[in-house]
């Protein structure tokens, strides 16, 4: 194939890619609708599958079986994670607008710019041979498709005519168009992962079809294809996988991929900062995987149908394009190319946006804001500055990875690069991991685990493989540096039997495993480290910062400090929007909070990172460092939780007192049910007791007509009494409910309460008479005024005689009614020399049908009605009615009124 | 709660067996060995893989409808 039409062809590829970017930026809402689908957020992840897998794969296979499988298996299990590990990645990342790896490690350890810079060094130096693997299998891919065969010697062509120059020159002007045509606080560029989606779609369906082609256009199908394999000698071994040395590394790569699928940054941004909806990641997590193993379906075919039918010493790597080739189909050759392009520029375009975002945001701008000569703080449009500060990083990058692939790589399987770039980035994983879940690791331990992994990577990755390819003398490898055997990097302190990649991982985990938790454990945190700490270990729990920074600002100086990296506009609306969600009025607002500084400071970290963020805000903050204030406040939040806890047991005491006091009238409530059905049972016994020996005498007198006359006298007359006991009984019982009914209506006058009370004797006098007992008045010469209802009065008077006369025993008994009166009150009462009442009864009487003694078994004359509606007659007066023990012996009823004014008895006397 | 936790030990759960049965000695018992004249290492490797994806799926899904409620929380 010419080589005009091959460029063309990729040329004219890559820009239809760019087209559809822009369609999905700038375009229809149904371009933009794309991004917020989990397939395309689960084919973006697929970038993961560079041209590492698209041709190195198929080359690692073709050598040495399914030892190609571990870099995708090993995803595979950390998904099975990455609900936990993951979501809380996403989660963290989100609420402090993380948007690299160096800045999730920086802002976890202390919003740290030191740590941030040193992830960054370390991620580029990885990166660099991953990104030449790149431009190298382009410009092999170029070399086969228009020679048949790579260049046996690139760096023997003149740098003009290298393919992978031009390669590395386009992918470039791609990755500035792609990844930084302007600034966004989310840093979401959904133009390049529909970009990337799209690449994933060409990437399987090209191997797919080279696949199928191999099983059924060149062999008779699958079957056929793995019997000849097996048939010849030299592919029969790629089927099995034996032995102990080949299990560990198999194991090790696995953990390799694992840590690579969360550490990579291109991994990080389109997984994390490019994600749109948390959402996306249950159903990625485990269509990703899906699309790994339809990847790889056809990788071992392919493999050994390159190993049967290409020519032996052919490049392993380039055999998804020679083996269509030799095949005769050169068209499915140049799909197969595309396929390998898309694999590289989608990795390239990702790689180099996340790489060039850290750069710019934690080596650079804080570098460039410590400057104090370029007074670059001052500034007021700082947009475009960064923009150039990530083309220039881009243009960098692209400029390592291609004098990397010139001068180093040419003696290298692609796969064996990528391995050397995983173990460097594998360094990370460590400080991420103990950095999400466990709360006691330190900055000085993530710094020690971190450097340490990264110069013994160095030591047993990195120069070895310049010195396999000459800048460093051979013997570095073979011999050990300055002969020292034990030193040799590849068998460092004198281990052998392990792979280089083994090797290295064993040695730089456990130095960097090791420092970490050993420094860990032996340093202390500062405040901030502490604190930000618990925002990541505890993601799942807080939804936003404990603040224990008491930060205040002027807010337009924080407006405008946000504007100078975000365009004015865009930070007006930002500040705006939040301010809203508050109830804030930002147009009015000049300072702002603590919770507002930290807003702010996050709206910055997604344009600068976290550590710069932090640097910039505390310019324009007041800012208390954790001081007696904040720990007072901490205290103060202490005191007011046990504040809250004493209010609540005071609650508790309060409820009890109330379940008491509810207990007790629960009691009263059933004495008074006692009583009700003790009243209804008395009035029962009482009406039925007369009723009874009425109708029984009545009876007798009309079943014995024979009775002598006397007999009839005597029961007639028992009858006659019986009805009148009866009488008497209904006639209190109306007369209590008519005494009830007008608790209020009482027609009150002023009354001379003496004559009334000797009214009262004279008409029971005969009664005394009847039954020998003396009855004698001391009523005293004035009068006795009170307000008060005359009938009644007479009613209450005569009962007390009647119940005196009735207790006292016949012949000597002796009855006083008296009167007595002093300024505020006039007492009447009523003594007797009978038995007395009982202290515990002397409330009892007062009640209905409650008499002294057992109401049933004892029974004086009478119902038991008399002093209940006495009672009820004198509170209806104001007044009150008691009974105390008489002088000498007997009881003594007294009942007191409030005497009716000076004016009301003039009037009266007149 | 009580459902995720539930979710999260599935999850676990199927980790374990994927590394079980991806990794050597499972691993290494196919090898060499024929299935339908395809090379058995082959064969087995894509099954036991497809199975744990297909746990994940299973598990995964299920959990979205349960989790639907309280997934979109999104601070911005």
């Amino acid at each position: 194939m010419s080589t005009p039409v091959v460029v063309a062809a990729a040329l004219a590829y890559l820009l239809l890619l760019f087209a559809v970017a822009y369609a999905v930026e700038h375009g229809s809402a149904r371009a933009t609708r794309l991004t917020r689908s989990s397939l395309v957020y689960t084919l973006s992840l697929a970038v993961y599958c560079s041209s590492w897998t698209f041709n190195g794969g198929i080359g690692r296979a073709s050598q040495a079986g399914i030892d190609f499988l571990p870099i995708y298996l090993g995803p595979t299990l950390a998904l099975c994670l990455g609900s936990v590990l993951i979501r809380k990645i996403l989660r963290v990342s989100r609420a402090n607008r993380i948007t690299s790896i160096a800045d999730l490690i920086g802002a976890r350890f202390g919003k740290s710019t030191g740590v941030a810079a040193l992830v960054t060094v370390i991620a580029v130096v990885g990166m660099v041979p991953y990104i030449a693997l790149q431009l190298k299998s382009i410009s092999s891919g170029l070399d086969v498709l228009t020679a048949g065969q790579p260049v046996a010697d690139p760096a023997a062509t003149p740098v003009l005519a290298d393919g992978a120059l031009w390669a590395a020159i386009v992918l470039t002007i791609f990755a500035m168009l792609f990844g930084s045509r302007s600034l966004h606080p989310d840093e979401h560029h959904p133009g390049m992962v529909v970009a990337v989606a799209l690449e994933s779609i060409l990437k399987l369906v090209a191997l797919t079809a080279v696949g199928l082609f191999v099983g059924y256009g060149i062999f008779h199908g699958f079957g056929d294809l793995f019997a000849q394999g097996r048939a010849s000698e030299a592919v029969q071994s790629l089927y099995e996988h034996v032995g102990l040395s080949r299990g560990i590394d198999w194991m090790v790569m696995s953990l390799l991929a694992a840590a690579a699928i969360f550490c990579l940054p291109r991994q990080f941004q389109v997984m994390v900062v490019e994600n749109v909806d948390e959402r996306h990641l249950d159903r990625a997590l485990w269509l990703f995987p899906l699309y790994l193993l339809a990847i790889n379906l056809f990788v071992l075919p392919i493999a050994i149908a390159g190993r049967l039918i290409v020519p032996l010493g052919a490049d392993p790597d380039s055999l998804v394009l020679t083996v269509p080739l030799a095949a005769g189909q050169p068209v499915l050759a140049l799909v197969a190319f595309l396929g390998g392009l898309s694999a590289s520029a989608s990795m390239v375009v990702v790689e180099a946006t996340a790489l060039s975002l850290m750069v710019c945001n934690d080596v650079v701008m804080p570098a460039l804001l410590r400057w104090r000569s370029l007074d670059l703080a001052q500034r007021p449009d700082l947009t475009r500055l960064l923009l150039w500060i990530r083309r220039a990083a881009m243009a960098g990058l692209m400029a390592l990875g291609y004098i990397f692939m010139r001068w180093d790589s040419q003696r290298y399987a692609l796969v064996s690069i990528g391995l050397m770039s995983f173990v460097a980035i594998a360094q990370f994983a460590p400080a991420i991991v103990g950095g999400l879940f466990w709360r006691g690791a330190t900055k000085s331990g993530a710094v020690a685990g971190i450097s340490l992994g990264f110069l013994v990577w160095l030591y047993t990755q990195f120069l070895p493989s310049l010195a396999q390819s000459g800048s460093l003398p051979g013997a570095f490898v073979t011999d050990g540096p300055l002969g020292v055997a034990l030193l040799k990097p590849y068998a460092l302190f004198g281990l052998t039997g392990l792979n280089p990649v083994t090797h290295s991982v064993f040695w730089t985990m456990l130095v960097n495993i090791g420092a970490f938790l050993g420094v860990s454990l032996l340093t202390r945190q500062s405040a901030i480290e502490r604190a930000q700490a618990a925002l990541f270990v505890d993601a799942f729990r807080f939804d936003d910062a404990a603040q224990i920074w008491r930060r205040t600002a002027y807010l337009p100086d924080l407006v405008s400090l946000a504007a100078r990296f975000l365009g004015r506009d865009r930070a007006n609306a930002a500040f705006a929007g939040w301010a809203r969600t508050r109830g804030v009025d930002a147009a009015t607002a000049l300072h702002a909070d603590a919770e507002m500084v930290l807003f702010g400071e996050r709206l910055l970290a997604g344009v600068v990172g976290a550590a710069s963020a932090r640097v910039m805000v505390s310019a324009v903050v007041d800012e208390e460092p954790l001081g007696v204030d904040e720990v007072m406040s901490i205290l103060d939040e202490t005191s007011r939780l046990i504040e809250a806890n004493r209010r609540l047991e005071d609650k508790s005491r309060e409820l009890e007192d109330a379940t008491a006091s509810l207990r007790e009238a629960n009691a009263r409530l059933q004495v008074l049910d006692r009583l009700k059905d003790d009243f209804v049972a008395t009035v029962n016994h009482e009406l039925r007791t007369p009723l009874t020996s009425i109708r029984t005498f009545s009876e007798i007198l009309r079943d014995h007509p024979e009775l002598p006359i006397a007999e009839r006298q005597d029961f007639l007359r028992v009858v006659v009494t019986e009805t009148e006991r009866l009488t008497r009984l209904i006639n209190q019982l109306l007369d209590l409910s008519k005494v009830e009914a007008t608790d209020s209506g009482v027609a009150m006058a002023v009354l001379d309460l003496a004559p009334i009370a000797a009214h009262c004797a004279t008409s029971m006098r005969q009664v005394f008479a009847a039954n020998r007992i003396e009855l004698a008045l001391d009523l005293g010469d004035e009068a006795a005024w009170i307000l008060g209802d005359r009938d009644r009065l007479v009613q209450v008077v005569v009962n007390l005689l009647a119940n005196a006369a009735k207790f006292s025993a016949p012949g000597h008994g002796k009855v006083t009614l008296g009167l007595s009166r002093d300024a505020d009150a006039v007492e009447l009462f009523v003594a007797d020399n009978g038995p007395g009442v009982p202290p515990a009864d002397r409330e009892i009487i007062f009640e209905r049908f409650r008499q002294s003694g057992d109401p049933l078994t004892d029974k004086p004359g009478g119902v038991g009605l008399g002093l209940a509606i006495s009672r009820r007659i004198v509170a209806q007066h104001g007044g009150r009615i008691w009974v105390e023990d008489n002088v000498g012996d007997g009881a003594i009823f007294k009942i007191r009124f409030a005497p009716a004014g000076p004016n009301a008895q003039r009037a009266a006397a007149e | 709660m009580q459902q995720s936790s539930k979710r999260r030990d599935r999850l676990i759960g199927l980790f374990a067996a994927g590394v079980v049965l991806l990794n050597p000695p499972v691993l290494d018992l196919f090898s060499g060995g024929v299935i339908f004249g395809w090379p058995a290492l082959y064969v087995y490797v894509f099954c036991a893989w497809g199975l744990i994806i297909g746990g994940l799926a299973a598990v995964l899904e299920r959990g979205r409808e349960v989790s639907r409620g309280d997934g979109g929380d999104s601070p911005q």
